[in-house]
Parts: C-alpha cells; structure tokens; sequence
C-alpha cells in the first residue's frame, strides 16, 4: 500500500495553484485533507500523475458569515467548521452533521470543500449542499464560475468541477426565519458512512403550518437525493411513508436495499420530528 | 516481611515504554535493510501460465524478483504440516511461491526487492502474470458439493473426517423423550492484530550466521523452520521478536512463505531484507478463523436433562491446512463445556475451499462449540418452558465429580479430563451480578416505554497451557540484579509484569530488579510459543521452578558464608539473611559474587571471589554437581492441559424501528485459577470481551462466488470501535486453584472471548422472539428476520 510514482506540487497562492493545474492536465488531483484521496492512492487504486498540495493557501482557510450565506473556504477543516459558534448559530444543519463526519481525525484533517467535491453519495456534507440548496465556487485560468448544488454532483465520487479547476468555497444559505433542521443516519459503527441518513429541512407559515420542507438522502441514490415533502411534513409518519416509497436503494455488504428502505422511512420520520420542533422553538422565539 | 508481590493488581511495568512510544515493532528496525513486495494471486484458483517480469526491470533501485522456479533445495519443497494427525489423510500445505498454480486470492507469486517497499511495489505492479482461471470452491456448501475440486488430488474436498464418541448416541436418542435437531452456523473473522506480519533478516557471511527479527508468536518454531529450509545448523540461526502489535494466533502460523523467503534473499543478496506485510495483504495472505456449520441432535428429559447429543459439522479451512485440526478437535471437544453431554458423537468434516487459510484465533474453535452448546441449551428452556439457568444447573458437572473425565482425546493428544471449578457456584455468582431473576421486572418498565431488552447468557469451560512443555532460566548478577528468561514470546499480555511478580516473591527480591526477556533464541533456545492461553500456566510455572532452583543455590553460598544452615536463612528486598539474628546478612548480588570462583577481579566487589580471598582448600573451586554462577534453568510440562471456565450475561436493547443492537450490560465471572494479577486479567477480559462482541455483531469475511473478499479493508471489515463495545464490563473472579501447576493456575488469555455470540444471540432472541441460528447478525439481518417472522 504505497502509492505508484506521482508529480508533488505546493503553490503557495490560489493563482498559481490554478496555474499549476492549467498546465498539468487531467492526470492531476487536488490533495487538500487527504483523508478519501491518500488511501485510494496508497492502494493504487486512483493513479494521479500529479498531486497538487493546496495545504499552503492560507488565504482559503476561513469560515464566515456573510450577510444570510454561509462561506467556508476550501482549507477549513470539518473540526474547523464544527467548532465556528458564528456558522453553527446561523446554520444549525452544519454542526448537525459535522458531527457525523468520520471521526475526530479524520476532521481534523479533512476539508469540507474537499468532501464536497469528493461527490460521495454517503458524505454528510454533499446532503447539506444539496438540501439547502448551496453551491460550490470554482476557479481556474479561465475565471470563476458557481455550480450549484443541483448541477454539482454528477454520479458517485464525480462532481462537475472540471480538472484545471480549483474548488475554492462552499456556500450555504444561512437558516431562515421559522426554520428547523435535523440530521440522523444510522451507521454499523459510529462514525461509519452511514447505510442510510437522512438531512431535514423545515420551514413555518406565521400559522404554524408548513411553508416548505425537504430532506435529503445518504447512501440510497448514486447522488444525494433531496426529496420533497411539504404535503407530507405536518405528519411524519406520512412523510416517511411517502419517502420509502419514492427511494430506490441498492443492496450492499452491509445492509439490504429493502431494509435501506425501511430506514429512509424510518429516519425521515425522525429527522422531520426534530426538524418540526426545532422551526416551532426557533418560530416561537422570534414572536 | 517483604511485600508479595503474586495476586497484586499492579500496573504493567511494559506500559511507560510503549505508550511514550519508545516500543521497537518490527517496521522501527532495520533502516537499512532492502524491501520485499509480493506479487500476489488476484485469483481464487487459477492455472499460472506465464510470469514476465520483463517490464520491472527497468524500475530504478530494483534488487531481484524471484519465482517459484529461482527457489532451490527444500525451499523448493511445500511449506511443513506442522500438525499431523492420523484422520488427517490429505493434508496440503502450499509452496513458498505458487508452482503452476494459485489456490486464494492472495497467494504469492512472486518476490521482489528493491531498495524500499515504493520500489519494490512499482516493479511488482510491472510483473504480467497470465492466469488461465479455475472455478473457485468457496463456501462449505461448495466444499461438500465439490462439483469441483480445489487439489485435484483430493476427492470431495475432505481433508479429514473424525469421529470421537462416548455412550451409545442412538440409543440414547432413540429413548430420549425429548428431540430436537438444530442447525446452527458461524461466520469467518480473523485475528486481526493492529501489526500485521514483519520479518527482518540479517545473513552474517563472515561468521556465516542468520539473524532473524519476525513478529510471530513462536520463535523457537521460526528458527526450526529456517534453519531446516535454508539448510543452517540450527546454532546458527538466530529468532528475536521485538516488540509485537498483537497476534490473536494468526502469528503462531509459522513459517509463513515471507518468514523462510526473507532470509533466504538476505544470505543470497548479502544484504538485510525486510517484508512488513501492509493491511490488505493481512486480509487475503495471513488467516482467518471461524468459519462452521453445524447440524445438532439433542435428546433430553423431561426435566432438561441431556440423555445424548449427536453432532455433524464441517469446518472451512481454507485453501490448505499448515496448522492441521486443531480448531475443529477444539470445537469438537470444548462444545460440551460445564455439561455432562449423557452419550456423545461428534463428526467433523475438514474442508478445503479457495479461501485464505484457517489458524486458531483467540477461542480457537470454541466460540462455535459454545454456540452450539449454548444455543441447545437455550432451545431446550424454550422447549420445557423452563428458565434457561435451571436448565444449565440441571446439566452441570458438579464439584464433588471433579477430576471430571470426559472420555475423549483433546487437542494436545492428552485425555479431556477437567481438574477442577465449581460451575454452580459461578452461576450463582453470575445470576446475582447481573440479577437474573429481577430482569422481569426490567422489561416490563422498559416495555412501558416502548423499548425491548433482553438477557443472556452462555458458559464456558477452557482447556488453558497446553503442552508439551515450556523453561525458565533466572540469573541473580553480581549487582543483584535477576534476569529472567523464557523462550516463549509476548503480543501485549504482559509476560514482563507477570513473570517478574512470580520471580519476585520465589527469590525475595525487589520487583525493579527483575528484568524478564522473552522469544529471543539467543536467551532461551527450547520452547514451543504463545497460544493457547498458556503462558502464564508454563512459562509462569517453569520461571517459578527456576527461581526456586537459583533461591536454593543462594542460600547454600551464603550459608557457607554466613557460616549458618540455609533453612535459617531467609531472603527480603535482595538481602539474604539469618532468620533471628539481626545484622547477620549478605546481599544477594555478594552471593553471586562468591557463587563464581575468580582468578581475575573486575572490580572491588568481585576481590572477594578470587583465589586468595576465599574457597575451602579440602574442595575444589567449583565441587563435583555444581557450576558456576548463581542460575536457576528449568522446564514445566504439566501432564495434561488445565481446565479455566466462564459464564457471560448480557443485555441488549435492539430498537423496534431500525433493528440497532445496543448492549446495555455486559457481566462476566471468571475462573482462572489464582490470580498473578487481576488487572491484568481483567484486561484480557475487556479485550476478549471486545472480540467476543466483534464475531457476534460486526465481523464477517465477506467472500463472493468468485472467491473475491470484498470487504479486505477496516472500512467494510467492522472491527468494532471502542464506541461499539460496551463501556463497562462488570466482572466477578471465582479462584479454583488448578492443582496441574506449582502456582494454582489456568490461562486467561482467551477466555473474554469465548461465549461472546452466544451469550448476544442468547439476549438477541430474549428481547425480539426470534431464534437465532447464526452469528454475527447485523440490523439489517435482524430486521429480515422480523419480517419474515411477520410474514410467517
């Protein structure tokens, strides 16, 4: 387990970082955290001719709040992002499901841009993007562009940021007013990928009733799968009826596409239980 | 009087160096020597019809790359049986490099060494090996289908069959009120040591020595394996195991193909050469354990008595069968645990499939006799309608039968005769720790709740420190100091901390003083390994003897020196002195001084020694039957195994919506004989225990059709975390000294262990309703079984 030859490159800006990867061509990997990429590498199962080093862009290692957008730059650790009180205040679903990620080192190495542009249909964090509906900042000699979280992930571990492109910064809508969010999976073991989690989001009329909700889906689709439940939300039970209807998971080592079934509904039930309490506290707080 | 140092919870004395991180596994030596990769079988079965290895060789710091056809002599020869065995009559064991064919993804093809493992592993990328596939055989249902055949030469896939049987089973079973027949089965798992295997070797070609350095559990068994395959005189060989990061049993396999291909390369290349195997090598090239089916008769009473017991079962060993029969005799043996079976046959079949190769892993076979004991235990409760301890009360061997002999032959050749434990004693104590007969209560409130608990529990008996035999050489220096040596080796257990309590108190001597060395050839050259729960039985017992041997001998000097009767003398914290006359003393390292007679003193102390300070002129200097030097060397080797035991209690809460399994206690009495230190053994509790809720909710070696392992890495293979195990183990010790040794003793090293599956499946089917049949069981399986059950 240790990997075939490769080219090493450490740029020490953005610019030149976009530069390196302009000119290497498509054999060439991003090596932020390294916690997905390393082990692929070391087992030659993933062959790069390049790694490009961005652990020196200092200039991406933040984590802000701007106006009602969360920002997280493409260097800020997961264990960063956990502990930001500013983030976490303005986007509850953040620490929910950071604290699902991995485990302890694992975020403290790993990036939560990197998970994202790893495009992992179990990652907690490309659920998040998908079920706020975020998006992903990216650059390259050509200029910037945003992709969208409905754009972003094209299939298991593939994401449409193009191979001269450097994603720089994740963005995610802060927490609207009557708002709730949950976050619950379960896995073999804590800290696992999940064999099924699911991400709620809800949001109140000023009657209490629900003005829109949505979760999203861990390790029962080749992409996160946000579904739509605003009909459903007022009765979790239904609503997770109507999610194990719609969701079409596939067996694995660990669990039967049947019983991953079960689990979305089981879990969406929970997660919107949660979610529905929280927007109520979070409504009644603000009259 | 001096402390007594044997039954004291000390920490370990091991623990300082190696959590500041000072310990030297095998990767922390040998900088400088070469690196060897293995090329290795991505195939299950298949015929090799060419190697070319003409594209590596242009990799930069390439050394050699060496197949099947490069190796000469008995090299060339299969790998030993290291266990015969007369039922054993198609014993396979495979070359150090595949010749012509593969029979395990896995299996070595080629070596090749470079100047580092980078290197060696971009030229073995390189090497075009072209197969001409086989159809795999995996699984025991392929195996006994055998529609086709891993060794040509091997009809049915039967390595072994054997029988052993005491009464008359179908008569009994023919009279028995009661029958019920039970299918029951567990999955493979493996060691798993957090170190994998490691070998380094060192070819001195001026004195034309070999030095060894291998993460094994046997040193002695290296040694003898590559002094016989590289043609050495054994005194020329060397085998020294540095510090080892676990081995569980897989490492008691020896030699393994690296461990003789190593030092083969090292004397060709005139250079040292390591191998560190990495952990997806571990998976597909060490060993797995485990994997039985089962197929049970059980007659019983009216009362749950067992009137006879007829068991079937077939064991997968893998692609070959190094290590013989041992995990299936143990099965066969130990699967009647505390019970009198009434009359008993038991039949197994051992059986090659094109899988990785089965060694003992810590229970060695008798989690799955315990299983399936346990499980029938249980069926019958439910049977009768009777509680599941009054059943096992009513089956046990009481304490007044002890000697209780069994009437079958064990795994060590010797008669299955317990010497001794008080198993209704230990239910007692286990029924009140976990407060077995309150637990109604228990579910009912959490029922209230809409939570579902459970209890279990299973019982074990452990054959512990088989032989044939181990030693113990213990030497007082001059400055009083002991050294302490044994040939057996240390994964962790603590063998330093353990060996030096037994030192200490035989000799009367600070325990800082003692330093123990163990698995270094060059210190101690007979032994046989660590395995079987039995270090602590023979090399604790041998030490013991040996210091008693060194103790004897220090009193006989220092009587002539004092000028009293040795039985006046006493020895406390190193001084040796005569009991009731104070002042009249001499220090320990004085003796030895005066133990060795001295032409030539090296230092002021040791003036008193030479030729004109001291000696009686009636006798020579050193008298006819005695040596020089103040050691004690002697062996143990008891005339049978001796016989631990265990009851386990557990309960689970398994949630009604996700079919998560949560242990909510978990409750162990243990009886290991005296206790050297009990903290100590309660750590190999907490790490049996650990292992024990491995196998029954997370481990599994998940092999497709094609003999593929899918899951070959601790991202699919569940290898609980410490959030997985339960965060308390609450533990009870009954002492029933075993009177096969000088110290009372029976090993613990796998005990924790042991009814792991048993006691969960137990608790599972408590809380849920469901039988089990099989283990490990996941939430996924659980929740199929709820629907099929609903589904009827």
């Amino acid at each position: 387990m240790k990997p075939a030859p490769f080219d090493y490159r450490r740029p020490e800006q953005v610019d030149s970082a976009v530069e390196v990867l302009g000119t290497l061509g498509s054999g060439a990997k991003v090596l932020a955290g390294g916690q997905s990429l390393i082990p692929l590498v070391s087992m030659r199962l993933a062959h790069p001719s390049a790694l490009v080093d961005i652990n020196r862009l200092r200039e991406l290692d933040y984590v802000r709040v701007d106006g009602d957008v969360v920002r997280i730059g493409a260097l800020a650790r997961h264990a960063r992002v956990l502990a930001d009180p500013a983030a976490g205040a303005a986007q509850p679903l953040l620490r929910q499901a950071l604290r699902l990620v991995a485990h302890a080192t694992i975020r403290n190495r790993g990036t939560t841009v990197g998970s994202i542009v790893h495009a992992d249909p179990a990652g907690e964090m490309t659920a998040v993007l998908a079920l706020l509906g975020g998006s992903l900042r990216v650059r390259s000699s050509r200029g910037e562009r945003n992709v969208t979280a409905g754009e972003l992930f094209l299939g298991p571990l593939e994401s449409d940021v193009r191979d001269d492109e450097l994603a720089v910064e994740a963005a995610l809508p802060v927490l609207p007013p009557s708002s709730g969010t949950a976050f619950v999976e379960v896995s073999r073991r804590a800290g696992d990928y999940a064999v099924c989690g699911v991400a709620a989001f809800v949001r109140l009329k000023d009657d209490g009733a629900v003005a829109a909700a949505r979760c999203a889906y861990l390790s029962v689709a080749p992409t996160p799968l946000v579904l739509e439940l605003t009909d459903q939300a007022a009765d979790p039970r239904a609503a997770g009826e109507a999610a194990r209807a719609q969701v079409q998971p596939e067996a694995d080592l660990h669990a039967s596409a049947d019983y991953r079934r079960a689990l979305a509904g089981v879990l969406t039930e929970r997660a919107l239980t949660q979610a529905l309490a929280a927007a109520r506290a979070s409504g009644a707080a603000a009259a | 009087m001096s402390t007594r140092w044997f039954g004291q919870p000390i920490p370990r004395v091991e623990d300082e160096r190696l959590l500041r991180g000072a310990g030297a596994y095998l990767d922390d030596l040998g900088h400088d020597a070469l690196a060897a990769a293995f090329v290795r079988s991505p195939h299950a079965h298949a015929r090799i019809t060419d190697v070319d290895v003409s594209a590596a060789l242009d990799v930069e710091g390439l050394v050699a790359i060496y197949t099947y056809d490069d190796l000469p002599d008995r090299l060339a020869e299969p790998l030993p049986l290291l266990i015969p065995h007369p039922t054993l009559t198609h014993g396979r064991t495979p070359y150090a490099l595949a010749r012509d064919k593969v029979h395990h993804v896995g299996a070595p093809v080629a070596m090749v060494v470079a100047e580092d493992r980078y290197l060696a592993e971009d030229a073995a990328e390189r090497i075009a090996v072209r197969y001409e596939p086989l159809p795999a055989v995996v699984g025991i249902a392929a195996a006994r289908a055998a529609a086709h055949l891993v060794h040509e030469d091997v009809p049915g896939n039967l390595a072994a069959r054997m029988t052993q049987s005491t009464g008359d089973v179908d008569a009994a079973l023919a009279a028995a009120p009661h029958v019920l027949s039970l299918d029951l089965a567990i999955e493979r798992s493996a060691s798993t040591p957090l170190e994998g295997r490691g070998v380094l070797a060192r070819w001195d070609a001026e004195a034309r020595r070999m030095r060894i350095w291998s993460s094994t559990q046997t040193s002695t068994g290296v040694r003898a394996a590559v002094a016989a395959k590289l043609d050495l005189p054994l005194v020329d060989v060397d085998v020294i195991t540095p510090d080892v990061g676990g081995g569980f049993g897989v490492k008691i396999m020896h030699p393994w193909p690296e461990e003789v291909l190593v030092p083969w390369a090292a004397r060709l290349l005139a250079r040292p050469v390591k191998f560190v195997e990495d952990r997806r090598e571990h998976f597909v090239a060490s060993a797995h354990e485990r994997g039985q089916l089962h197929s049970v008769r059980v007659g019983f009473d009216d009362d749950g008595r067992l009137l006879g017991l007829d068991v079937r079962f077939w064991h997968d060993h893998g692609a070959f069968i190094p290590y013989g029969l041992i995990v299936p005799i143990i099965t066969s043996t130990q699967l009647l645990g505390p019970y009198k079976p009434g009359a008993y046959r038991v039949t197994f079949d051992s059986l090659y499939t094109n899988t990785v190769i089965v060694t003992p892993y810590r229970g060695a076979g008798r989690p799955q006799g315990v299983f399936v004991m346990e499980r029938v235990m249980d069926a019958i409760a439910r049977e009768l309608g009777l509680d599941r301890t009054t059943v096992r009360e009513r089956n046990f061997i009481e304490p007044h039968e002890m000697p209780y002999d069994h009437g079958l032959v064990f795994q060590d050749g010797r008669p299955l005769i317990y010497d001794s434990g008080d198993f209704p004693a230990s239910l007692a104590k286990l029924k009140q720790l976990v407060g077995w007969d309150d637990f109604e209560q228990a579910r009912e409130t959490a029922r209230a709740e809409g939570r579902r608990i459970g209890i279990g529990l299973a019982c074990y008996v452990e054959g512990t420190g088989v032989g044939p035999y181990e030693g113990g050489h213990v030497v007082i220096e001059t400055s009083g100091k002991v050294k302490v040596a044994t040939g057996l080796t240390s994964q962790g257990q603590g063998h330093q901390t353990v060996f030096a309590q037994i030192v200490a108190d035989e000799l009367g001597v600070p325990l800082d003083d003692v330093e123990v060395v163990t698995g270094d050839t060059r210190r101690f050259g007979y032994a046989v390994g660590t395995f079987a729960s039995r270090a602590a039985v023979m090399s604790g017992s041998a030490i013991a003897l040996a210091a008693r041997a060194a103790k004897e001998k220090a009193l006989r000097v220092a009587g002539d020196a004092l000028e009293a009767n040795p039985d006046d003398l006493e020895i406390v914290d190193g001084v040796v002195r005569v009991v009731g006359a104070p002042g009249a003393e001499i220090s320990l390292g004085t003796v030895a001084v005066l133990s060795n007679p001295l032409r030539y003193a090296f230092d002021t102390a040791a003036q008193a020694a030479t030729q004109f300070a001291s000696g009686d002129p009636a006798k020579p200097p050193v008298p006819e039957d005695d040596e020089p030097g103040l050691e004690g060397r002697d062996y143990f080797s008891p005339m049978q195994s001796t016989f631990a035991n265990g009851m386990h209690a557990v309960v689970v809460e398994t949630d009604p919506d996700t079919a998560e399994v949560k242990i909510l206690r978990y409750c162990v009495v243990h009886d290991c004989g005296t206790l050297i230190n009990p903290r100590i053994v309660e750590g190999q509790i907490h790490g049996g225990v650990a292992q024990g809720v491995a196998g029954a909710l997370y481990e599994r070696m998940a092999y497709d059709d094609a003999g593929q392992l899918q899951n070959a890495s601790f991202m699919d293979f569940l290898m609980p975390y410490a959030s997985e195990v339960p965060s308390s183990v609450e533990i009870d010790h009954l002492e029933t000294p075993s009177p096969m040794n000088p110290l009372g003793i029976k090993g613990a090293g796998e005990a924790g262990v042991i009814p792991g599956a048993a006691a969960i499946a137990s608790a599972i089917e408590d809380a849920e309703g469901i039988v089990l049949t099989s283990m490990p069981i996941s939430p996924s399986e659980l929740w199929e079984l709820r629907r099929s059950k609903e589904t009827g």
